[in-house]
């Protein structure tokens, strides 16, 4: 047990640096076109990440989260669309911060008022009432003529973080990078901690936390928001790579390939949403290119992960490593 | 875990291997290939071969080829495809595009890298007013144009009434504006019904309102599957005889023979407006339909006359430069000569590159063989430029 | 207000609401008994669609096409049940989120190659093309078939319920699963027919619906999520709670994209609620929802206990 699990954070790492060095050799090789991918892929592991705060750790499954990306990149489209074509001063702005900070805010409030009520429930209950508000902003979005509507708005520049700049692919992987390790780490410190282990042990067995004195409400709310703000975030980054933004991106649909990812990966391990996007969004890609009937192949592979693996992709992998 | 990464690195290395032939002339089109919506992106994909086979898969005497791209009629997925085709392809010239979002999302990718886009079908109002760019050609018109074009049809046909009806989405919404700019009577109602993933299909409660309404016509925009089911019910509500049916790209070749088969006779004699039809007497036109329907035995779609345009625009400037697109100042100056013949007759482009062109009512008719298609009753406007073309600075 | 609009505009909501009936009460059961999400419940509703439209157009009989998609879509029911459902009840939802996904990727792709991305359309038999008036209300013949069929059914299932050793064991096994062990029921027998009628109705809905738009790509992903909805709201497991909800949603959805424009336009500038009116009437169900959830987190009817 103790080897094996040894072995696995070396597997991790050894997946960390492959990833962190691979895009950037290709780009510098002539093949520019692979940081795109694996910078898609990067972010949605960060908002998958924030998702397994919740989903493994907090047994809160959201199918709601693609609405803090949309939020998130909302926050950086619009005061740079203002910025641009002039109108609310108080808003426009080219700086990163000022962008940044408002996907955050504007996450962790739609985060704690939905979560508020969403929290009353449990389960499946759970999963509906998440989807229903992010329908919600899906459906406010499309009526926002000022934003486009359902075209969406080309984002006209990136943020700006001197000397950063974001609209170089590499440094722009390397921000995204470095967010994600950031995030790795903060989601593992918080799942380590007390309040960590409280949502667990909730998750577990309510009625033994509430007996404890402990209201778990209070704590899965935290969890909610900060899972709110770091998909958020990861909204940011993504107008900021995608440059557009679209309701596109809040529709329920995105939603659940986002669950989907963090469950291929594997719901019950923090690498979980970084191999699950990867394989997802890799898989996507090459497969696409091979036929138009793509989905069929990668519908079954999903069907087999599920019906031959338990935990996903890493589930399956420390399946093999025990036998 | 590590065989994976490498499993991962190997298919990395093994798809950036393909490369084409150095000396072709590449065009990167991108289309609706999976969803139900591919049933437009095969008609246009068919209409791109059809143009290579008549230009004998040359342009400017080289070999063309065409990479085709699927959007999956989602923005994102569509940007991603533009970005395929242009870093890791490099192709010469990007054209195709159902969507305004897909072009939306995809434009300023291939403006970045100073590359030549043009719009095979959607033309959003902002591409072609405040975002215009010399980079941008479109083969098919401005949203607006069509809808002022049905506005005026509806004041020659004396309608002094009419309730209006599109899907709730920019285009939808730019439809009913443009309806109403040109419209002189009175507009009775209008509804904006849901569109996007969970689009609404049903419309008893927008029906019972327009008849309700007793407007003298109702005027609507329905594209793809929903313009069938939006006639079917038009005319099991039983409106075909008291309220007569307008569209805007809502009857095309692609919902025809569905229409037919579905004994929809209700149709028949309906008029729309549209800056082309299948019977047009050109000789490009009479050589694309003829060949179209002997490839492939259907009458093409106006998405697919748009991207049979599309390739000879583009063969027109590689003609003038002998297949050398490697200064794109020269590719957008033939490009805006418009120097083809086009399957609509003469056209030109306005300083936004959307084509200036008439606009004509056609009238869904049965042919000599027994087949739904449309035919021209009458020229609405001459000429016509869309209204954005103003606020653009080029 | 004019009578005539509000009773056709109710008639209208009906015919959603059945229309609605008929997708979730397959997926309220199959949730309520075997615990299991079953997003490829949206593939039934095409499959009913895809195989009805077919046989209609062979053989010119929509009534054959009718009956012809039942029997397609138990069969396939049955065999997708034996080989990868059976295997999910054990699972966690969120495995079962995952296959069933999967699932429909397979489906939609496999209704892609064998019919094209065109869909189906087809003809309505003379005798329902046209529409029947009552007292001034003019509706099309075949919505009042839907209503009708979907009353049926809603009955059927009521007496299956209610009044059946089968509608015992269903109650059962909805407000209590480890109960059906205890009465040595074939679990996996019942397991296997509440499935297997549940997408037969799922493939009712979707060969009733076909002759108003068409049969195409992924018509059941638009509308599962809507079932889900009544389904959440209805209670899980409840076949009555599916039922009223399922009508509640139809009426709501229904007079909101009818109503809410003129509503909005007595309080606020016109253009404003031209706007407002489609987004909100969009959100109505999902506003409904969460409202509800968050008074009566279970649901309006919840089976008795779990």
């Amino acid at each position: 047990m103790e080897a094996s699990s040894k072995r696995s954070i070396l597997a991790g790492a050894v997946f960390l640096i492959l990833l962190a060095v691979v895009p950037v050799a290709l780009f510098y090789s002539g093949k520019i076109f692979w940081i795109d991918i694996f910078t898609r892929l990067v972010i949605l592991a960060i908002a998958g990440t924030s998702l397994y705060l919740l989903l493994g750790v907090a047994g809160l499954p959201s199918f709601g989260h693609a609405a803090y990306l949309g939020l998130g990149a909302y926050a950086v489209g619009v005061p740079i669309h203002y910025a641009t074509i002039g109108g609310a001063e108080w808003l426009a702005s080219y700086n990163g911060w000022w962008q940044f900070f408002l996907a955050i805010v504007v996450s962790a409030l739609f985060a704690l008022i939905t979560g508020a009520i969403s929290l009353r429930t449990r389960g499946v209950h759970f999963i509906m009432i998440t989807m229903a508000f992010s329908q919600m902003i899906y459906y406010a979005l499309i009526s926002l003529e000022e934003y486009g509507a359902d075209d969406g708005l080309s984002v006209y520049a990136s943020s700006e973080f001197a000397p950063l700049m974001l609209d170089n692919p590499v440094h722009l992987y390397g921000i995204c990078f470095g967010s994600l390790l950031f995030v790795l780490y903060t989601v593992h410190r918080l799942q380590h901690s007390r309040f960590g282990r409280v949502l667990q042990a909730a998750k577990q067995n309510e009625t033994r936390v509430l007996a404890s004195g402990v209201n778990p409400f209070k704590y899965r709310l935290l969890a909610f928001v900060i899972a709110g703000v770091i998909a958020g975030y990861a909204g940011a980054l993504m107008a900021n790579f995608a440059l557009f933004i679209s309701p596109d991106m809040v529709e329920w649909s995105r939603s659940g390939e986002l669950m989907f990812m963090v469950i291929l990966g594997g719901s019950q391990h923090l690498l979980g949403p970084l191999v699950g996007s990867s394989l997802f969004i890799l898989l996507e890609f090459v497969l696409s290119r091979w036929t138009i009937y793509w989905h069929l192949p990668f519908g079954i592979m999903l069907l087999l992960v599920v019906l031959f693996g338990r935990g996903g992709i890493i589930g399956m992998l420390r399946k093999g490593q025990q036998s | 875990m590590k065989k994976f990464a490498v499993a991962l690195l190997a298919s990395t290395s093994l798809c950036t291997t393909v490369m084409a032939a150095d000396d072709a002339i590449q065009v990167g089109f991108v289309t609706t290939l999976t969803t139900g919506a591919a049933v437009i992106g095969n008609d246009m994909r068919d209409a791109v071969n059809l143009a290579l086979d008549h230009m004998d898969n040359t342009m400017g005497g080289k070999p063309v080829e065409v990479l085709f791209e699927d959007d999956g009629f989602k923005p994102a997925t569509g940007k991603q495809a533009t970005d395929k085709l242009i870093k890791e392809d490099d192709v010469d010239i990007v054209a195709g595009y159902i969507w305004s979002h897909v072009l939306m999302a995809s434009y300023r990718s291939v403006l970045k890298a100073d590359k030549v886009i043009i719009s095979a079908n959607a033309g959003p109002s902002a591409i072609a007013g405040k975002l215009c760019d010399p980079n941008f050609f479109s083969t098919s018109w401005q949203n607006d144009q069509t809808p002022m074009a049905l506005g005026e049809l509806l004041n020659a046909r004396g309608v002094k009434s009419l309730y209006l009806m599109a899907p709730n989405y920019a285009a939808g919404k730019d439809m009913v504006a443009g309806v109403e700019r040109t419209f002189k009577g009175d507009i009775m109602g209008k509804d904006l019904t849901k569109w996007g993933a969970d689009a609404q299909l049903d419309f008893s409660a927008e029906l019972a309102k327009a008849k309700a309404s007793g407007a003298e016509g109702i005027a609507v925009f329905y594209p793809g599957k929903a313009g069938g089911a939006f006639i079917k019910q038009y005319q099991q509500a039983g409106l075909a005889d008291v309220m007569p049916l307008f569209t805007m790209f809502t009857v095309d070749a692609l919902s025809l023979p569905k229409l037919q088969e579905a004994n929809m006779t209700g149709i028949l004699g309906s008029e729309m407006s549209m800056f082309w039809s299948p019977e047009m007497d050109n000789p490009a036109n009479q050589k694309f339909v003829a060949g179209f329907r002997e490839k492939y035995g259907r009458y093409p779609s106006f998405y697919a006359a748009q991207s049979y345009d599309a390739m000879n625009l583009i063969k027109s400037a590689a003609d003038a430069l002998d297949g050398d697109f490697s200064s794109t100042s020269a590719v957008r100056y033939e490009l805006a000569k418009a120097n083809f013949d086009s399957i609509r007759g003469d056209f030109e482009f306005g300083n936004n590159h959307m084509p200036i062109q008439n606009f004509y009512a056609r009238k869904v008719v049965e042919d000599a063989d027994g087949n739904w298609t449309t035919e021209i009753t009458k020229t609405v406007f001459e000429k016509h430029q869309d209204t954005y073309a103003a606020t653009c600075s080029m | 207000m004019d009578t005539v609009l509000l009773i056709t505009q109710a008639v209208n909501g009906l015919q959603l609401g059945v229309l609605l009936f008929l997708l979730s009460a397959g997926l309220t059961l199959t949730f309520g008994i075997m615990d299991l999400i079953n997003l490829a419940h949206a593939s039934f509703y095409m499959l009913g669609a895809f195989f009805g439209a077919t046989v209609t157009i062979y053989t010119g009989s929509f009534t054959l096409g009718f009956f012809a998609a039942i029997i397609a879509v138990l069969i396939v029911a049955w065999i997708i049940e034996k080989v990868i459902i059976s295997q999910l009840y054990t699972r966690d939802h969120l495995d079962q989120l995952l296959a069933t996904f999967g699932l429909i990727l397979i489906a939609d792709t496999l209704v892609h190659i064998i019919w094209g991305p065109a869909g189906l359309a087809i003809a309505l038999p003379p005798l329902l093309q046209g529409q029947v008036t009552f007292g001034g209300v003019t509706l099309p013949s075949f919505r009042i078939l839907i209503i009708g069929v979907g009353l049926l059914v809603a009955l059927g299932l009521y007496w299956l319920v209610n009044h059946t050793r089968t509608g015992m064991l269903i109650r059962a096994g909805a407000s209590n699963r480890r109960m059906l062990n205890n009465l040595g029921v074939d679990v996996g027998s019942l397991f296997a027919a509440v499935f297997c009628m549940g997408a037969a109705l799922a493939g009712v809905a979707g060969i009733l619906i076909t002759p108003i738009t068409e049969a195409s790509i992924g018509m059941g992903n638009d509308i599962i999520i809507t079932a889900f909805v009544v389904v959440i709201i209805g209670g899980i497991g409840s076949i009555k709670g599916a039922f009223i909800a399922a009508i509640i949603i139809g009426m709501i959805d229904t007079f909101g994209r009818a109503f809410l424009d003129q509503l909005f336009m007595t309080v606020m500038p016109a253009e404003t609620a031209e706007t407002a009116a489609p987004a909100v009437s969009a959100m109505l169900i999902y506003l409904l929802m969460a409202i509800i959830l968050s008074l009566r987190p279970a649901g309006l009817f919840p089976p008795k206990l779990r």
